[in-house]
């Protein structure tokens, strides 16, 4: 079955990427050789967030293990934006598929830099922006804020042609209320869920476990509640939608695209199975060949009343 | 030996072949009849079909140093020693033969070469505490077919948390080469609750091997839980003796995705224990007590 699409003008072989900072195909590269380029199970790997300086990450533990899931508070550590162009900027470049690399900066000339820098190099197709990851406190948590997103898009729009992809957050009160202001400002897709802010204590001090207090959900534990967003947010732009949260089977999958995504990221999946996207997208294909379906868009045949 | 081996893309099914009780800890033995014979200290993620039982948990793998390794016909039998604490040494403790064991590995930087380590020592002092003797084992082994003279010392809390000594018994079977090496090891045991060999800490035997004259020319190979790794860490670079430490902390994924595992490094930033180690010199680390390990 063909499961090729078109997501805002790239071509891509089928509808399964990685959600940003759950798959480092470098790290991957020296656990699994070759044969991770060979069956990169992703149509389009989008990166770790970088930004500007480098950052170290947080204090350990960053992880607790919930019931169908996890809290992770990893900080962002990267090279920034100097390392990353030249340390790792070329080796996701040999990938079999195309490049999104993921940005966040403290401020809108911070983006800026980043955009127009990332955005210069011929090795990136796509940039996505992290407006919405909870670990960081940068002050400014731009996706909360449909009016901040919007003047955040009006700055960076104007930098480059290449797809936008706006990450929204699901710690607001009005998801889609941010994605309109995306779609108003310019970014050629949305991406959700992000993690959801989340709190681990350790069981006998009851201290929190985690080392920078709190940290994000993610895991099938939140798959309902991403699908649910997803779908409100589907209904209210124009511009394709990429859903993840939980997403873990051929099922899911075909639930994301049926409310209205485009594509799909397994995330946390690939924590448990580093070929787990692989294994969706063959189920989604078995699913779509069971319903009769011969391939994408999937969203409005598939029958989601009730 | 530094050289680690590559894993297959995947996570894959094994059948149990083993599940034996060994004094308070389990030995699981599963037969990988794809993956490639793993060097010591190398790890891989495990988890089984029971994961995501009542209350959701166990949801991660979890990983699991080899322990032994024998070469079947048709495939490689892998053996990791485990003791049941929580959800998801739970189900692996509970696994029946014929089940499955999903694995990912061989993962991770194996234990250094002897000579690499340190070029002129002559003989290895390889310390293990609790669960953690597991890759000493394999390590053990591979030490003794090269020739080289060791000394082991294996500390437990007591006798409900003790096990595995089979695992360093004189003549192993499935040996490289299919015959069972002489070992020139000398296997010492220390027990907080004295029920075998010296009453006290592990390291309370290195230090006294450490004040001797085989300090000199030794290097030393340790695993074992934080407290322990820290004593032993402490140990030799007050010795000046070189050591690398196998460690653990809490990981998501095992291939260097989740950032999890974060070790903080000696002069700033973190090393990821999964692709960096979970070998580690034990002068490139400001500490071995890794918060949250052994969660």
């Amino acid at each position: 079955m063909d499961l090729g699409l078109d997501l805002c003008g790239l071509r891509l072989e089928h509808p399964i990427l990685n959600g940003s900072g759950t798959f480092d195909a470098i790290a991957a590269r020296r656990a699994f050789g070759d044969e991770l380029d060979a069956r990169l199970p992703f149509s389009l790997y989008v990166s770790k967030t970088i930004t500007p300086e480098p950052r170290a990450g947080n204090p350990a533990p960053r992880l607790y293990e919930t019931p169908a899931g996890m809290v992770n508070s990893i900080g962002l550590p990267n090279k920034g934006l100097a390392g990353f162009l030249d340390d790792d900027l070329p080796r996701l470049a040999a990938l079999p598929v195309p490049l999104c690399v993921s940005v966040m900066a403290p401020s809108r000339d911070g983006f800026g830099v980043l955009v127009e820098r990332v955005a210069g190099r011929v090795e990136v197709a796509a940039l996505e922006l992290n407006v919405s990851c909870p670990n960081v406190h940068s002050g400014l948590i731009v996706g909360e804020r449909p009016a901040e997103t919007l003047a955040l898009l009006g700055s960076l729009r104007p930098l480059t042609d290449k797809p936008l992809i706006v990450k929204l957050t699901p710690n607001c009160a009005d998801p889609a209320a941010v994605a309109r202001a995306a779609e108003e400002g310019g970014a050629d897709a949305v991406s959700l869920i992000n993690t959801l802010r989340a709190t681990a204590l350790e069981p006998r001090t009851l201290a929190p476990w985690l080392g920078a207090g709190s940290g994000g959900l993610s895991g099938p534990a939140i798959r309902s509640l991403a699908l649910d967003q997803v779908r409100r947010v589907a209904a209210e732009v124009s511009i394709p939608v990429v859903g993840m949260g939980g997403i873990e089977s051929g099922a899911d999958a075909l639930a994301m695209l049926s409310v209205g995504a485009s594509a799909v990221a397994v995330g946390t999946a690939s924590f448990r199975d580093p070929l787990a996207a692989e294994r969706v997208r063959s189920e989604l294909a078995a699913a779509l060949d069971l319903r009769g379906l011969s391939g994408l868009p999937v969203a409005g045949l598939v029958s989601t009343s009730s | 030996m530094t050289e680690r081996v590559l894993a297959p893309f995947g996570r894959r099914r094994c059948e149990v072949v083993a599940n034996r009780a060994s004094g308070g800890y389990r030995i699981v033995s599963a037969l990988d009849r794809e993956g490639p014979e793993p060097r010591p200290g190398q790890f891989y993620m495990l988890a089984t079909d029971r994961w995501g039982g009542p209350g959701g948990r166990p949801y991660l793998p979890r990983a699991f140093s080899v322990a032994e390794v024998e070469r079947a016909g048709e495939g490689v039998r892998l053996d990791f020693l485990l003791e049941a604490v929580g959800p998801g040494t739970e189900a692996l403790a509970a696994l029946r033969e014929g089940e499955a064991l999903a694995i990912t590995g061989p993962l991770g930087r194996p234990f250094s070469a002897l000579g690499e380590l340190a070029p002129t020592a002559a003989g290895a002092i390889l310390v293990g505490g609790g669960i953690g003797i597991a890759p000493l084992a394999l390590l053990r082994r591979e030490l003794a077919a090269r020739g080289v003279a060791q000394r082991v010392l294996l500390g437990f809390r007591d006798r409900r948390h003790a096990g595995g000594l089979e695992l360093f018994a004189c003549s192993p079977a499935g040996s490289p080469g299919g015959r069972a090496p002489r070992m020139s090891s000398e296997v010492r045991t220390a027990s907080e609750d004295g029920h075998t060999g010296h009453q006290g800490y592990v390291t309370d035997l290195l230090a006294v091997l450490l004040e001797g004259d085989e300090a000199a020319g030794a290097a030393v190979y340790a695993c074992g839980p934080p407290a322990m790794l820290e004593a032993v860490r402490g140990l030799c670079a007050a010795g000046e003796v070189p050591a690398e430490l196998a460690m653990e902390a809490p990981m998501a994924c095992g291939f260097g995705s989740c950032f999890g595992c974060a070790v903080p490094l000696r002069g700033g930033g973190y090393l990821r224990l999964c692709v960096d180690g979970p070998v580690v010199g034990a002068d490139r680390i400001e500490t071995a007590l890794v918060a949250g390990s052994g969660h």
